[in-house]
């Protein structure tokens, strides 16, 4: 019984699956390629300062003495600061559009949301260097160092441009994600569960805390990563307002500098090889600790969302 | 003019779920045969072995031979072989993208035609053939999805007719429509065996009667009894066909 | 908890959700605004046709910026969608369910969370090094790099939705599965898909990161792909940057344009393609 059968198939079938199964291989070769190219580049830093790359907080080219901290401390207080500031707010972006709003509100407020997030990040700076960061040291800085001056954070003279400015503006940029994320998310629950919820006479909110937040915890959790994913890699907008000066200081007033930041500013001016190769392992960092993120962030979103097969529609 | 088919010791699988199990079925050449059974029963199926589409689903598995006009259908190029063995869905499915004309030469189209003479010709006939060109003669520009679902089935009969298949399955094409557009397709499919040889699936007792030369009961994976349609209508040999076409069934 | 505290702090709650969108939307109206303000007064006839005038100088204008942006935006989408309407087929009509698809999957997603100044890093070291100068191409490529993740989104997203009784129908036709594919389930997604592509290239239309070390920059005209080239987002990060009013002054006015660019790329993609007719 068992006699060959033909399967077909044209020249053009077999053509087309091939071209798409490479493209689609290709993104996997993509992404190992970025990180062994970056691997590469890094190698001579890396094997020259070892572990003391991250932990040595000096930065002086013309010396060649090449540590990391200062741009790793600078990028860990903003994004945690832009973190603190739009996890809270784009998350009651996000009830508020998914749970809350008539849906031509939903629309219009829901386009602006996303808008925030299609502005480019040059322009984001260009606002930050001549509106945000003059008002934080005319208005906000004074203010804070008035009330919460006791606090080291909020010590110091008010410059401005500092990891307080970074921190805002990556705020204003991380907040669509994560509105974004936790709108898809809630959107996944069930409308079941919130009818269950309001028949048992629970009030909008209880209805909210009860019955869609559970269950959308860990993709609103995902959301948040994803956000702070993004906040750590941002380069123009912190480049152009965190004042640029490798220097780790408690104050948020203070001037001080991110990992992309001296990337984007050193790398065309890298004279010699072991600098260039100190900046690409900056970035390779940063690509790990963006990768590692952005894995656990998606397992999450996706447990909530997507499902690993893409979604059941058929 | 249609083709004879003979299927032998036919057995389908969706995964390790048996779905045929064993079919022997001999469907004479312009002839309407109607397979009759409860949902489930492997139908569908059933007629989609026969122009080998069972097999593109993932996961499934066919066993037994199909023979077309003398030739097994497996021997051949499935692409090719479904230009023979048309087929019209349950729900009417145009291509959205396309229009009425469009939809009607698609297949011929697709496959290499560029005569644009020809290709009117193909859909004036094919529409004819399908009762929808008096409809939609003045408007073969508009999308195929701003027809009624009656005119979409019939437009679907109809891009299957442009292929000009000799053998036509029919899934089920008139349980979405409403009993006028029934009316139409049934009255169609009388006419079309002049030239094709037509399966067509059905839960309607009294279309299978009206339509059909020949009936085949299914249940649960086998075919029951086969016979003219008179036949088993009016003195079924086995009890189980008499019980499902007397409602007694289940 | 008697009922009138539970009205009372579900008030609250509703309110405090209301607050939090005000506060979000205050930034996007006050880039905007100033944008607007600032770019309005410093727009002209000279800005689109004149080159960079020497630092100080009135009169300059970003006409080989703008040209640059358009030039390597276009190399970039015609990498970058192909390959990924190209993978996306293949997610979705060849292999939906197998370890490989799901790990491409994966790998998308998490492609489009790298920051994209390391796609600078990456593209500086593997092709301007080795080409030996910066050029539109490297630019182009680096902004390739970070569209493909995003259309094989959004095109897996619409192909999708198509019907799977719509790929039968043409298989059922003798139709190849290729041209099946390419002349029926493609063109059926298609305003979607248009709509996908349209939104990635406003996106990185606006990205300076990656070309800051792949096409640099240049104040003059570049005569070849193969020149450092100038683009808005870089020309506009260099202004701003710079000690000169007259330079703030283009760098508003180049702000101006980048983001009118993006809105309605952003508005046509959503409302002119809006489809929901699949
Ligand atoms: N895609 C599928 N995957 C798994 N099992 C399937 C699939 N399609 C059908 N089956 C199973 O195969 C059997 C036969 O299905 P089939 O569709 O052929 O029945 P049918 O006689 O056409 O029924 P109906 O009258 O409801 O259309 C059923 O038990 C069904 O559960
Ligand atoms: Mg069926």
């Amino acid at each position: 019984m068992s006699k060959k059968r033909i399967l077909t198939t044209s020249m053009g079938d077999q053509t087309l699956r091939l071209l798409t199964l490479l493209m689609a291989v290709s993104v996997l070769v993509l992404m190992a390629w970025m990180g062994w190219q970056m691997f590469d580049a890094a190698r001579p830093s890396i094997q020259k300062f070892g572990l003391s790359f991250i932990t040595n907080r000096v930065w002086d080219p013309v010396k060649e003495q090449f540590g990391a901290l200062p741009f790793i401390y600078g990028t860990l207080v903003t994004s945690l600061l832009a973190l603190l500031l739009a996890a809270p707010i784009g998350l009651g972006v996000a009830i508020f559009l998914n749970e809350m709003a008539e849906s031509k509100f939903r629309a219009v407020v829901g386009f602006l949301v996303e808008m925030l997030a299609a502005i480019p990040s040059v322009v984001y700076g260009l606002w930050g260097i001549f509106v945000l960061a003059p008002w934080l040291r005319e208005t906000v800085e004074p203010g804070l160092a008035k009330w919460l001056g006791f606090i080291p954070l909020f010590q110091g003279t008010p410059v401005g441009f500092g990891m307080l400015a970074g921190g805002l503006i990556l705020a204003v940029m991380i907040l669509p994600t994560i509105a974004a994320i936790s709108r898809e998310v809630m959107a996944a629950v069930p409308n079941m569960q919130r009818e269950a919820a309001l028949a048992l006479g629970a009030t909008k909110w209880e209805m909210i805390r009860v019955a869609v937040l559970p269950y959308a915890k860990s993709g609103i959790m995902g959301g948040i990563m994803l956000g702070l994913g993004r906040a750590l890699g941002e380069t123009m907008a912190v480049t152009m307002v965190i004042g640029n000066r490798p220097d780790i200081l408690p104050s948020l007033f203070a001037p001080a500098y991110s990992m992309a930041a001296v990337i984007a500013n050193e790398f065309t001016e890298a004279t010699y090889d072991l600098y260039l190769s100190a900046l690409v392992e900056i970035g390779l960092i940063l690509f790990g600790i963006t990768l590692v993120l952005n894995f656990f962030a998606r397992l999450l979103v996706w447990s909530v969302a997507r499902g690993p097969k893409g979604g059941n529609v058929v | 003019m249609g083709q004879t088919l003979s299927v032998r010791q036919l057995e389908a699988w969706y995964g390790s779920n048996k779905t045929l199990k064993g079919i022997n079925m001999e469907v004479a050449s312009n002839h309407v045969t109607a397979i009759i059974g409860p949902s489930g029963c492997g139908k569908s199926t059933f007629v989609r072995c026969i122009n080998r589409m069972h097999e593109t689903m993932p996961g499934t598995k066919v066993k037994g031979e199909i023979i077309l006009d003398g030739k097994s259908i497996y021997d051949q190029d499935p692409v090719a072989l479904r230009k023979m063995v048309g087929m019209v869905f349950q729900k009417p499915n145009p291509f959205p993208s396309m229009s009425i004309y469009e939809n009607v030469v698609a297949g011929v189209r697709l496959n290499g035609m560029r005569n644009k003479q020809n290709l009117q010709g193909i859909a004036e006939k094919s529409l004819r053939m399908a009762a929808l060109w008096d409809e939609v003669k003045d408007r073969l520009n508009y999308s195929g999805m701003s027809l009624s679902g009656g005119q979409q089935q019939r437009l679907c009969i109809a891009r299957a007719l442009a292929v000009e298949p000799s053998v036509l399955l029919m899934d089920e094409p008139a349980s979405a429509l409403d009993p006028i557009a029934t009316t139409h397709i049934e009255e169609l499919v009388r006419q079309l065996k002049e030239d094709y040889t037509i399966l067509i699936v059905t839960h309607n007792m009294q279309q299978a009667a009206r339509i059909a030369d020949s009936t085949a009961f299914f249940l649960n994976g086998e075919l029951v009894e086969h016979g003219a349609t008179s036949e088993i209508f009016t003195n079924p040999n086995d009890k189980r066909t008499e019980d499902y076409i007397t409602g007694r069934f289940g | 908890m008697n009922d009138y505290f539970r009205k009372y702090k579900n008030l609250m709650m509703l309110t405090v959700f209301i607050g939090a969108t005000i506060i979000a939307l205050i930034p996007l109206f006050g880039v905007l605004g100033y944008v607007v303000k600032n770019g309005l007064s410093a727009l002209n006839l000279q800005f689109f046709v004149n080159l960079p005038k020497a630092m100080g100088l009135p009169g300059g204008g970003m006409a080989n910026a703008i040209a640059g942006t358009l030039i390597m935006v276009l190399i970039a989408s015609a990498l970058g969608i192909p390959i990924g309407i190209l993978a996306a087929i293949y997610l979705t009509e060849y292999d939906r369910h197998s370890w490989l698809s799901t790990a491409v999957r994966f790998a998308t997603d998490v492609l489009t969370g790298i920051p994209s100044i390391i796609v600078g890093i990456v593209i500086y070291t593997a092709v301007v090094l080795k080409m030996g100068n910066f050029s539109a191409l490297a630019g182009g490529l680096s902004l390739a790099v970070i569209m493909i993740p995003l259309i094989i989104r959004s095109t897996e997203e619409m192909l999708k939705l198509v019907s799977h009784s719509i790929r039968e129908a043409g298989f059922a036709l003798g139709i190849s599965k290729a041209k099946t594919i390419l002349k029926i389930v493609l063109p059926t997604a298609a305003k979607g898909i248009i709509t996908g592509a349209m939104l990635a290239v406003a996106r990185v239309a606006g990205e300076t990161a990656p070309l800051l070390f792949t096409a640099l920059g240049n104040q003059y005209w570049s005569r070849s792909l193969n020149e450092p080239t100038a683009s808005l987002p870089v020309q506009i990060f260099q202004y701003a940057t710079s000690p000169y009013k007259e330079w703030h002054q283009l760098a508003w006015a180049g702000s101006l344009v980048l983001i009118l660019m993006v809105i309605t790329l952003n508005l046509v993609a959503r409302y002119a393609f809006r489809s929901k007719s699949i």
